[in-house]
């Protein structure tokens, strides 16, 4: 093309800038279902939507500016990311602030800091630059030592504890490793393995309270006022919104405050109280977009690093969106996995759009390349 | 370590291989996108209606409303039960800053004690913050009064009204009327055995004595409903759908206020009972039971001081004497039985008796002894009742014997409850062989049967059986059964219960009812009439009979001295009548307990009863106040 042509495509701003329109889109979409369902779940506290749109646009930056580097230095920089994420991790261990009953947090005088959320990048960023060093498919020792990658950090971060955020590491890495071509026989030995380290985890790992949240996914019902009292009322709510929901602002469940964590971890139940069965097609709709979005610029990548990298960020995407519609709706134990881009609150949103950021650099890279 | 496998990357391969690992990550995504979705349809879709249900279930709660309790009316629409609003002043804790700051401000207008303070300082602890917790109850009208002017002060204190009941005439009906109190484990127990419970669930009070605990079914009405939208905290934030409550029935009584007071005052002096029924219906025109006490003392929780004095004293105040008193009816059943002698031919008209002041029968050493020594000389069975013969009714009971005599009495309902319409009622004794084989393991002698000629021995009867049994004798066998409600009072005015009735008591001839409703004439208008005295120049004519019980057995070797009796002792005076003779509107029954003979005592109060209902309260049949015909105004 052209460049300097007099009539330049509508994109080709965005692509100076390194933006995915079409990914962008799709993000955008999502934040808009999030306000306004945060609006709504919050008691229509303007203060509140205010905090969160600011939050988006730092957010947004972030993205933004990880989208301008190349995706060749990101895999320069995999291992330092990681090896520093990893000393951060054990800071936390060692030196971590409390908070509601977990030590996730590095205070750094000026700022209190959060190591796992880096490592939810760092973690694919090594694993996909350690694989992609290989011809792939990779050989069962790489992919041991890349088990062994995922494996450190998920175990430091289950420890804090965090579960939710180990999870979202540890699937993560294990979909760089399957997105390579780690073979089928060594998946099923994984799965096996992983079925056998369950009950190691119930009786040597887990918290009471961790224990208490897959007691109670497994019937709820047993204590309604206890720790069952969250899913059954968001059950309710969900149930009770039907197929059109109860309209916007409308929802009972929400608005009387029987729903708990309404516009963070549970928000997913407010918007389907109110918009129903059809608000929750299109709502998965954006969601799928993305993820086929994410994946299609991962198959278009030039380099296997930024594959396995994209891939893998895409698939955690998903993750998040699964384990939280998950748990709100009963088809899993609560885990404090947040609903991606919708759900109030910061920290994860950043590192969600930084991903994305890596994901755009990946994108218009492969596109400058192919040119 | 040096990787040696480091060969030439086939790209198209290693592209191939992602792609094809990407598109099976894919149909995984929706696959697990799927069961998500299925799981959100079976939620939203396949159990809507039971989450549908279990959301509204949340938020929607049903309050119940009490209903106005029915008001209780005399026959002229006096009331004599009413609700009235009771103050009490109540505390939102939330929305006061600080509470001793509060609590010392109203204390500038209302008293409180340091009690109340801290009964309301434990009753905040176990509230939620938006809950009103009362600081004082029952607030008088100045309190109200002081404290509403200066309210603005004070947020989140407010004043807050509940009717009460009100007896306004106090102690005059307590036995008649009764009272409510608060409902407490005994009557929550019954309520929920007769499926009423949820009826009363915003009741405070519920009726315990009287015609309050009679006709409370009627009394209390249906419970409504507000339907209101809650959040989680039960905080009520709408209201939906509002049920009113149908209050209860006002109820009209036979009662007349006026001569009710005017029983109370000559009764002031007297331990015992009164009663006053219109034989035409049965009507309970008064019924008062001395000494009494103030239900109003009650309705909002009675001190344990207060109640065990009513409850110990010697006086026995909480028994209604009228319905629970049993006296030996004495000389009053006098009549009665003449008539049954005369019935079962054991005397005639024509039958006379040499009274010499003593009975004795073959083979038994007792002399039974006539009220007035040396006798009445010769009587026939109208003089017998006129002078209340004892001799001539020992040989009548002698000769019927006691078999002929209980069941004829029993026919008159003694033995039976009247069927009164307050439950605080007792059968008294109408004694049979049986009773004494049950009771005492004994058979019954003869002499068992002599003093029951006279209404004495084992005996019993209460005032309203009395009185039920002289209306049979005016009715002449017909019975109206004593009836103290006499309808419920509508927009269109009073609709009547109706009468009452029972079998009639049927005789062999009828002109027996007349000789001894003749008799009982005699007695107040003939020379010898032991009623004579109390009754002398009454503007109409009346008819009845006296009696004086024996509460105290004299040796058979003594005399009675009534100084020397310890005065719990001392005869009952009794008087049962009825006026006018010819056409009965009102018939009494009273007792005086201890206060000595029937004639001289008791007969000159129920005249005083009678003057007073002739010169301003007159009924007409259907029980509307007539002083058009009053009579004998001074």
């Amino acid at each position: 093309m052209n460049s300097a042509t007099f009539n330049p495509k509508p994109t080709s701003f965005l692509r100076r800038m390194h933006i995915d329109g079409v990914l962008l889109i799709g993000l955008l979409t999502l934040m808009a279902v999030g306000l306004v369902t945060i609006y709504s779940a919050g008691g229509q506290d303007a203060d509140l939507i205010q905090r969160q749109v600011i939050r988006l646009g730092l957010a947004l930056v972030v993205m933004v500016v990880l989208a301008q580097i190349p995706p060749m230095m990101y895999r320069g920089m995999a291992i330092y990311f990681y090896i520093i994420g990893l000393l951060m991790l054990v800071g936390v261990l060692l030196f971590g602030v409390m908070g509601k009953g977990a030590q996730r947090w590095l205070d750094l005088g000026f700022m209190r800091f959060q190591p796992s959320e880096i490592m939810k990048l760092a973690v694919p960023m090594m694993v996909a630059w350690y694989i992609s060093k290989f011809t792939l498919p990779p050989r069962t020792q790489h992919i041991i030592i890349g088990f062994v990658m995922v494996a450190i950090p998920t175990v430091l971060i289950a420890k804090q504890p965090d579960l939710g955020t180990s999870l979202l590491i540890a699937s993560s890495g294990i979909f760089a490793l399957f997105l390579a071509g780690m073979t089928w026989r060594l998946i099923s030995i994984v799965g096996v393995l992983a079925s056998a380290f369950a009950p190691i985890m119930w009786f040597f790992l887990m918290k009471d309270y961790q224990k208490q949240r897959v007691l109670t996914f497994l019937n709820p019902e047993s204590d309604p006022l206890g720790s069952g009292y969250h899913i059954i009322q968001s059950k309710i709510a969900i149930g009770s919104g039907g197929v059109d929901g109860k309209g916007w602002l409308q929802g009972t469940q929400s608005q009387l405050e029987f729903l708990p964590e309404r516009h963070t971890d549970f928000i997913f139940a407010v918007f389907s109280e109110e918009f129903g069965l059809l608000g929750v097609l299109g709502l998965l709709g954006i969601y799928g977009f993305i993820i086929m979005r994410g994946m299609w610029i991962a198959a278009r990548a030039q380099d296997a690093f930024s594959k396995l990298l994209a891939g893998a960020i895409t698939l955690t995407f998903f993750v998040y969106v699964f384990v939280n519609i998950g748990m709100v709706s009963g088809l899993l134990p609560v885990v404090g996995v947040p609903l991606p881009l919708v759900s109030y609150g910061g920290t994860s949103m950043v590192t969600l759009l930084a991903g994305f950021g890596i994901l755009m650099a990946i994108s218009t890279q492969a596109r400058l390349m192919s040119r | 370590m040096p990787i040696k496998r480091q060969t030439i990357r086939d790209h198209t391969a290693e592209a191939n291989l992602f792609a094809r690992r990407a598109v099976i990550a894919l149909v995984i995504v929706a696959v697990l996108m799927g069961v998500v979705l299925s799981n959100l349809y079976n939620l939203q879709v396949n159990q809507f209606e039971d989450y549908q249900t279990r959301s509204n279930g949340n938020r929607i709660k049903l309050l119940p409303v009490a209903p106005n309790r029915g008001l209780i009316l005399d026959r002229n629409g006096v009331i004599l039960a009413e609700n009235i609003p009771v103050f009490s002043l109540n505390v939102i804790p939330e929305d006061v800053e600080d509470i001793d700051a509060m609590i010392a401000g109203v204390r500038q207008y209302i008293s409180i004690s340091d009690e109340q303070v801290e009964d309301f300082k434990s009753n905040l602890k176990s509230q939620r913050r938006f809950k009103p917790v009362a600081l004082r109850t029952r607030l008088s009208q100045d309190e109200v009064a002081r404290f509403s002017v200066h309210q603005h002060r004070f947020s989140g204190v407010t004043i807050n009204a509940r009717l009460a009941r009100h007896y306004p005439f106090g102690s005059a009906l307590t036995h008649v009327v009764g009272y409510v109190a608060k409902i407490n484990r005994n009557d929550l127990n019954k309520l929920e055995a007769s499926g009423q419970a949820a009826n009363y669930d915003a009741t405070h009070d519920i009726g315990k004595l009287g015609i309050e605990r009679f006709y409370e079914e009627r009394l209390h009405g249906t419970v409504g409903y507000q339907q209101v939208e809650v959040n989680n905290q039960g905080r009520i934030l709408r209201t939906l759908d509002f049920q009113p409550p149908i209050p209860g029935e006002d109820l009209v009584l036979n009662i007349d206020i006026e001569l009710q007071l005017e029983i109370q005052r000559l009764m002031a002096e007297n331990r015992g009972a009164v009663v006053v029924t219109d034989p035409r219906n049965g009507a309970v025109l008064a019924m008062y039971s001395n000494p009494s006490y103030d239900p109003n003392l009650f309705v909002h929780g009675i001190s344990s001081r207060n109640y065990n004095a009513l409850l110990n004293s010697t006086e026995r105040p909480l028994i209604n004497r009228v319905t629970q008193g049993q006296y030996p009816p004495a000389s009053t059943i006098k009549p009665h039985l003449a008539l049954v002698g005369l019935e079962q031919s054991v005397i005639t008209p024509e039958t006379i008796m040499q009274d010499r002041g003593r009975y004795q029968i073959e083979n038994v050493s007792h002399t039974w002894r006539d009220w007035k020594r040396g006798g009445h000389g010769d009587v026939d069975v109208i003089k017998a009742v006129e002078v209340s013969c004892d001799t001539f009714f020992y040989d009548l009971a002698f000769n019927l014997g006691i078999d002929a005599i209980s069941s004829a009495m029993m026919e008159f309902g003694f033995g039976d409850y009247t069927g009164i319409d307050i439950h605080e009622e007792s059968d008294a004794n109408m004694p049979t062989r049986g009773w004494k084989r049950a009771q005492m393991n004994e058979p019954w002698y003869i002499g068992d049967t002599i003093p029951v000629g006279i209404g004495q021995g084992f005996w019993t009867a209460t005032p309203i059986q009395i009185n039920s049994s002289i209306n049979m004798l005016i009715n002449r066998g017909e019975k109206v059964l004593p009836q103290i409600l006499k309808g419920v009072q509508t927009t269109s005015g009073v609709v009547d219960e109706g009468v009452k009735t029972a079998r009639p008591i049927d005789v062999n001839n009828a002109k027996n009812w007349d000789m001894i409703l003749d008799s009982m004439y005699g007695t107040v208008n003939r020379e010898h009439g032991t009623a004579r005295l109390a009754y002398a120049n009454t503007p109409y004519i009346a008819a009845g009979k006296t009696g004086t019980a024996q509460l105290f057995t004299v040796a058979q070797d003594e005399e009675y001295v009534e100084e020397e009796v310890a005065l719990h002792l001392r005869d009952n005076a009794m008087y049962v009548g009825y006026a006018p003779y010819n056409e009965p509107e009102i018939s009494v029954a009273l007792v005086l307990e201890n206060a000595g003979g029937g004639s001289s005592n008791a007969a000159p109060l129920s005249r005083d009863i009678m003057d007073f209902y002739f010169r301003h309260h007159r009924f007409d049949k259907d029980g509307n106040l007539d002083n058009s015909t009053a009579i004998g105004s001074r």
